[in-house]
């Protein structure tokens, strides 16, 4: 039984890494309709930067908010420079509904490469801020620890704050009518691009907050995120990339899947194991578990 | 004073003229019917006019100053506010967040409160909607949440693209009647694109016969009522 | 006034443009074939060597032309398919001692097989879903290999297709071998992808990825024939596949990373992706940046930091703009045809 608690925990607090990635993934679909594969460059980049703020300072809750901040601003640039120019000159030809997927995926590659050129590839390891150690309850120590307990807090509050922001708030609405109907907002006075650039700035701070979240209990190269990636997108396909629960229960479905797979069975299926969650969802919902009835298609 | 006043524009479709050095001019507070077949341009023309589509040469200017080749968020900040055809609503939003979009970039909130109760009162079937999707109205309905959210950022030039496309007649006549009326009411210029010709004219000042890009005549609507070979071409009897 | 020509001189004409098209690309792909032989009989063998991977990778990017530039349908996980080609290829080698070109016919075949349930699945599916979905694939499937020990771990199989015969001669090196045999395979899958495009699918597959509601509506059956296209796609993947184990006399998930279905993508996309003699372009662009950077890289000098990194740049740059800049390829042939 407590093998079976202690799996869960497990699954828990790698789930919430992959929601926030897949949160990343799903506010940039839903401002832009378009499938941010640099999520993870922009939060390497993101996590690159607080390290470095952490090895000055020795201070992780300075690194924090500096992290999230050039997250935000690297999220925003690239869809100024990028994104925008992407839209006008490719929207024809049987390249254009795969030209963002190229376009983000070289850029993946691009940032990673300037990450390689400005801090080498060897591991390095990131300050944790709170103990590795599981929380020992009398006799017993479980495998979940404060920084478990701190990467699962967070992503609720993260989950919360955007849940608000989106449905409660004008800039909210805002996002979600440039998303659906780019031009009708745009006739009603949306300032649709404005916007849009603050959803990439939104999305590239959750990227930031899951990298510098989850590093600290790995190390740190430029291509320690890039299996988050590929999680982080096969949880927000799960979750439908429609909605931010869908992000949500979309992380933890995979985080405890592969929690239970990895302890019962063995570790290297887990990605096999990920591949057939995700074809079993969709052959059910090919819209992922919220994804709502109509297929919208891309 | 000349409100909207357009010359010689021109507007490429592909490799088409869709609009053929069209020129034409609508007073302050007119109500002006642009009347022509399907394909006749007049979608273009406003779509060029709203910065949705590019346009080639000519001008166009709103109370003297230049309305081309801005984006149509911006013009709704200079009082131009276009209500496209077809979908002109946001089906997966309800009604209540698809008319609170025509206020979201004004300040005065107060404002936007009185004008929004004022369209619910023009539009009681709205206020019966509110917190429904907006893909649950029927397609008189959502013309009417459309032009009602276009009135929440108060206009002072409408411009109305085939309102009357798919509706049933009846419902045709009522959106007509509250166009009317809201012109009169608020003083509005009104730019009305329509394939119906005949209830377009009867509530229009002037009308602009437009047909492959360009213009055929422009008059008052009733010498355009009254005359039989427009009528014969245009108005099918 | 166009005078309308009679139904059947019509129907005689259309027939008569077929034959000619299908004379002028064998008499192309002859030739080819013939320039081929020559130019590795004069150059070195470094260059002989990296012919044989730009022929894999011809193989691999006109995979994605046919499913990407044809029929619409986004793969990121094309590697799995070429990691299952090789497979295929290297059992029925080491347990059923089949001969070399039998080898290529099942790996064709296996990965066919799966590409075609794959493609069943993922019918349902459009872009995003389709691209996590394979992605996932791309990082899933490799990894098998480790759990079975009769997929040989991570120490991989070896896969030897033997010497030259003699009949060659003496200096016929086992460099040149590989070249003669993976350009013939190039050639070969290249001329089929042409008629295959050419013919009733390819025209269908056209219909479909331009207007699939106004394809349907002609009678093209979508689903079935988005299903074809990924079966065709992968079974020329799994043939990529082989080939590539070939040049290396190895099969190993460590070949089959998801850096390789991202390159054939890439490669795909350089070339145009709808042209398939682009996809030589794009070959020869993946096999040439690695070659040229590190060349760049030891003539400006720098730490070991820079000129690792340095091909991932380049390749990186050149594919965000082309992307922006040609989004349809090098367009070697096209017509003046007015946007679509």
């Amino acid at each position: 039984m407590s093998r079976i608690i202690n799996t869960l925990l497990i699954g828990i607090s790698g789930g919430s890494i992959y929601s926030l990635m897949s949160l990343a993934l799903v506010l940039v679909w839903r401002s832009t309709r378009v499938v941010n594969f640099a999520q993870a460059g922009q939060a390497i980049l993101s996590t690159y930067i607080g390290y470095v703020v952490v090895t000055h300072t020795d201070n992780y809750w300075l690194a924090f908010p500096v992290a999230l901040l050039s997250g935000a601003l690297i999220g925003a640039l690239v869809d100024i420079f990028l994104i925008r120019i992407l839209a006008r000159r490719a929207n024809s030809g049987p390249v254009a509904a795969i030209a963002p997927v190229i376009a983000t995926l070289g850029l993946l590659g691009l940032i990673r490469a300037i990450v390689g050129m400005i801090w080498g590839g060897d591991l390095r390891r990131f300050k944790l801020p709170v103990t590795n150690h599981g929380f020992t309850f009398g006799h017993t120590t479980i495998p979940f620890a404060p920084i478990n307990l701190l990467i699962v807090v967070t992503t609720v509050i993260v989950m919360l704050i955007f849940s608000v922001i989106f449905q409660r708030t004008n800039l909210g609405l805002a996002l979600r009518a440039s998303a659906f109907s780019p031009e009708i907002a745009r006739l009603a006075g949306v300032r649709v691009d404005l916007t849009r650039t603050i959803g990439w700035a939104f999305a590239g701070a959750a990227g930031a907050i899951a990298g510098v979240l989850v590093t600290p209990t790995n190390y740190l190269s430029p291509n320690s995120l890039d299996l988050l990636l590929v999680s982080g997108f096969v949880a927000a396909v799960i979750g439908g990339l429609e909605s931010l629960i869908g992000a949500a229960v979309g992380g933890l479905v995979l985080g405890i899947s592969l929690a239970f797979v990895l302890e019962y069975i063995s570790s290297s299926l887990a990605f096999p194991v990920a591949f057939v969650v995700l074809m079993a969802v969709l052959l059910i919902k090919p819209a992922g578990l919220f994804g709502g009835k109509r297929v919208r298609s891309a | 004073m000349p409100g909207l006043v357009v010359n010689d524009l021109h507007v490429f479709h592909g490799a088409i003229r869709a609009v053929d050095g069209l020129s034409f001019a609508v007073e302050t507070g007119q109500l002006a019917a642009i009347i022509g077949a399907n394909g006749a341009g007049k979608t273009t023309l406003l779509r060029a006019l709203t910065g949705l589509k590019s346009v080639q040469s000519g001008s166009a200017t709103w109370n003297g100053e230049s309305m081309l080749r801005q984006k149509p968020e911006n013009l709704v900040r200079q009082g131009i506010v276009h209500v496209s055809d077809g979908k002109s609503v946001i089906p997966e939003l309800s009604v209540k967040e698809n008319l609170s979009l025509g206020g979201l970039w004004r300040r005065d909130k107060k404002d936007v409160a009185i004008v929004t109760a004022e369209v619910l009162d023009l539009f009681p079937r709205l206020s019966e909607r509110m917190s429904q999707s907006a893909d649950t109205l029927s397609g008189g309905e959502r013309q009417m949440l459309a032009i009602g959210r276009s009135l929440i950022s108060r206009p002072s030039l409408l411009l109305l693209d085939e309102p009357s496309l798919g509706l049933a007649p009846l419902v045709i006549e009522q959106i007509f009647q509250a166009i009317k009326s809201l012109q009169a009411r608020l003083n509005l210029t009104v730019v009305l694109v329509e394939q119906n010709a005949m209830s377009a004219l009867r509530i229009a000042d002037i009308g602009v016969i437009v047909n492959l890009g360009r213009l055929v005549t422009v008059g008052s609507s009733q010498e355009l009522i009254n005359n039989p070979a427009l009528r014969a071409a245009y108005l099918g009897y | 006034m166009l005078k309308r020509k009679p139904a059947a001189q019509v129907q005689i004409d259309m027939d008569k443009n077929i034959a000619r098209r299908k004379i002028v690309g064998a008499t192309f792909f002859m030739f080819l074939g013939i320039a081929l032989f020559i130019a590795s009989n004069i150059v070195d063998e470094l260059r002989v060597y990296q012919g044989a991977t730009v022929a894999v990778y011809v193989v691999a990017i006109s995979s994605i032309i046919l499913l990407t530039g044809y029929s619409g349908q986004i793969s990121l996980g094309h590697g799995a398919l070429m990691a299952i080609g090789a497979y295929a290829a290297v059992l029925s080698r080491n347990y059923w001692n089949f001969p070399i070109p039998l080898t290529f016919a099942v790996a064709v075949l296996a990965a066919a097989l799966f590409g075609a349930l794959l493609g069943m699945a993922a019918g349902r599916l459009s872009g995003p879903y389709l691209a996590g979905t394979t992605l996932a694939l791309a990082v899933g499937l490799p990894s098998l290999a480790n759990q079975f020990k009769i997929l040989g771990g991570e120490e991989g199989l070896t896969y030897d297709v033997g010497f030259p015969p003699l009949s060659l001669g003496q200096d016929f090196t086992q460099y040149k071998w590989f070249f003669w045999i993976a350009a013939l395979a190039a050639l070969a899958i290249t001329w089929v992808i042409f008629n295959i495009l050419g013919s009733r699918y390819g025209r269908q597959w056209r219909a479909l990825r331009s207007n699939p509601t106004a394809a349907a509506l002609l009678g093209v059956h979508v689903a079935r024939s988005k299903v074809l296209a990924f079966t065709i796609s992968s079974g020329i993947a799994g043939l990529a596949g082989a080939l590539m184990s070939m040049t290396i006399s190895l099969v190993t998930p460590s070949a089959f990373p998801l850096s390789l279905s991202f390159a054939i993508v890439t490669g795909a996309v350089l070339a145009g992706v709808t042209l398939l003699t682009g996809s030589i372009v794009g070959a020869v662009v993946l096999v040439a940046i690695p070659e040229v950077t590190a060349a760049l890289a030891t003539h400006l000098g720098g730490s070991e930091k820079v000129t690792s990194n340095l091909p991932g740049l380049m390749m990186s740059t050149l594919l965000i703009l082309s992307v922006l800049f040609f989004p349809n390829g090098p367009q070697l042939h096209r017509r003046k045809t007015r946007k679509s």
